[in-house]
């Protein structure tokens, strides 16, 4: 049966992407960043998942405002990269796993999670920067991926709450799968930023450390976080971070912190990156 | 009825919400068409003429030549859909985000490299906090 190991948590700022694309990583500005990812680098290459399921959000790359769905899932054999406005990132394109996508998506809506089905989707930064942190430069992605895409663009996102529970939900849809196989599962975005108006800018790092703290000690605090206090203490784009309690949801009642990094700034952005042992079956 | 109010009272911030969507749909999807280079080099090559494609209001149309990003907003423009503005004129996300504040770009630069802009009253208009 497949499982659920680990569950990675992690900023995905389009800067961090291009300080990879152009071998930035070694400058004053961006080693800092890189060196918190060090660890986790080396601990995945241990742990040799087969399959991420990455929960992101699209910035209007394969969404426009035409349709705009709250949970999406991606069934396709692989996704390409999307060009944001200065041509497509250099990296690998992302191969998906469809049978379990698919037995996720039917599982997901029969368990009255009512994913939209996506067969063919190209992907942004908010998917490919967490995989340049955590792999590098490869040639080839060294993951199976299935992504799951979280409207956070347009108000309202899905609630924490909601959140959490769609994970609970991926949780047993992954382990009634029957291939064996070693899944971990990725929230992405955040943490406390703004990217628009006289508040551009805003960084609440005593926001941002408590939540780092409840997402292993005390999670059922951050699903009850209302939208409009992530608004006013992280920031308009800071409310990415219910995708994290996605991810923690599937994770189980008791997690392990494997590793634990902050980092300001990073463009516009507080980075916050997590690895935590999914709890026993 | 949904009551949006207290998004006013959260300082120097707009929430794009449906009612903003549907406002700023033709220019968030002219923002959209910049994905594709071919439409880069033609918006570029004569600005006026390609927005004359869209349905755009009289403000959004001059705000987008004036490349002001507070007015695009204030007139239904996204901030993600509005990055592809920035992004074919070659400007990061930083500078775009400066020039949205009442800071110049180095200042804005400075402000983030010693830990952002502080939420202390920054979180509420009404209660001053």
């Amino acid at each position: 049966m497949a499982r659920i190991t680990a569950g990675v948590t992690t900023s995905h700022v389009p800067a961090i992407g291009a300080a990879i694309d152009l071998g930035k990583q070694g400058s004053d500005y961006w080693a800092p960043l890189f060196e918190g990812y060090e660890w986790s680098k080396e601990w995945i290459a241990n742990e040799r998942p087969d399959v991420v399921v990455l929960v992101y959000n699209d910035h209007a790359s394969a969404f426009s405002l035409e349709v705009i769905p709250t949970f999406a899932i991606g069934c396709a054999d692989d996704f390409a990269i999307a060009d944001e406005g200065f041509g497509p990132r250099p990296v690998p394109k992302v191969i998906g796993h469809p049978d379990l996508a698919c037995h996720l998506a039917q599982s997901l809506i029969l368990d009255e999670f009512d994913m939209t089905v996506i067969n063919e989707m190209k992907v942004d930064h908010g998917l490919t920067v967490p995989l340049s942190l955590m792999f590098g430069q490869p040639s080839e992605w060294p993951i199976k991926v299935v992504p799951i895409v979280v409207n956070v663009i347009q108000y309202p996102p899905p609630t924490g709450e909601r959140c959490f529970k769609l994970g609970q939900a991926l949780r047993r849809a992954i382990e009634s799968f029957d291939e064996d196989l070693n899944v971990q599962i990725w929230g992405t975005g955040g943490m406390s930023h703004q990217l628009q108006g006289p508040r551009a800018g805003l960084i609440n790092q005593e926001f941002d450390n408590a939540f780092l703290d409840n997402m292993t000690e005390n999670p059922d605090d951050l699903r009850k976080i209302p939208h409009i206090e992530y608004l006013r203490e992280s920031g308009s784009e800071g409310i990415e971070l219910v995708m994290w309690l996605i991810m923690r949801g599937a994770l189980g009642d008791a997690v392990t912190q494997l590793h634990r990094f902050y980092h300001v700034p990073a463009s516009n952005t507080a980075v916050g990156h997590l690895v935590l042992r999914a709890a026993a079956e | 009825m949904v009551d949006n109010s207290e998004f006013d009272d959260i300082p120097g911030t707009t929430v794009f919400t449906a009612v903003r969507s549907h406002q700023g749909f033709h220019l968030n999807q002219f923002c959209m068409s910049l994905m594709k280079p071919e439409n880069r080099e033609r918006f570029k090559s004569n600005e006026g003429a390609y927005l004359d494609e869209w349905q755009l209001t009289a403000p959004q149309r001059q705000a987008v030549l004036d490349r002001d990003y507070n007015a695009m907003i204030a007139n239904g423009g996204n901030i993600y859909f509005l990055a592809k503005i920035f992004s074919s004129d070659g400007i990061s996300f930083q500078t775009a985000a400066a020039s949205m504040t009442d800071m110049s770009v180095e200042e804005y630069a400075e402000m983030m490299l010693h830990g952002g802009r502080s939420p202390e009253g920054q979180r509420s208009i009404k209660e001053g906090r």
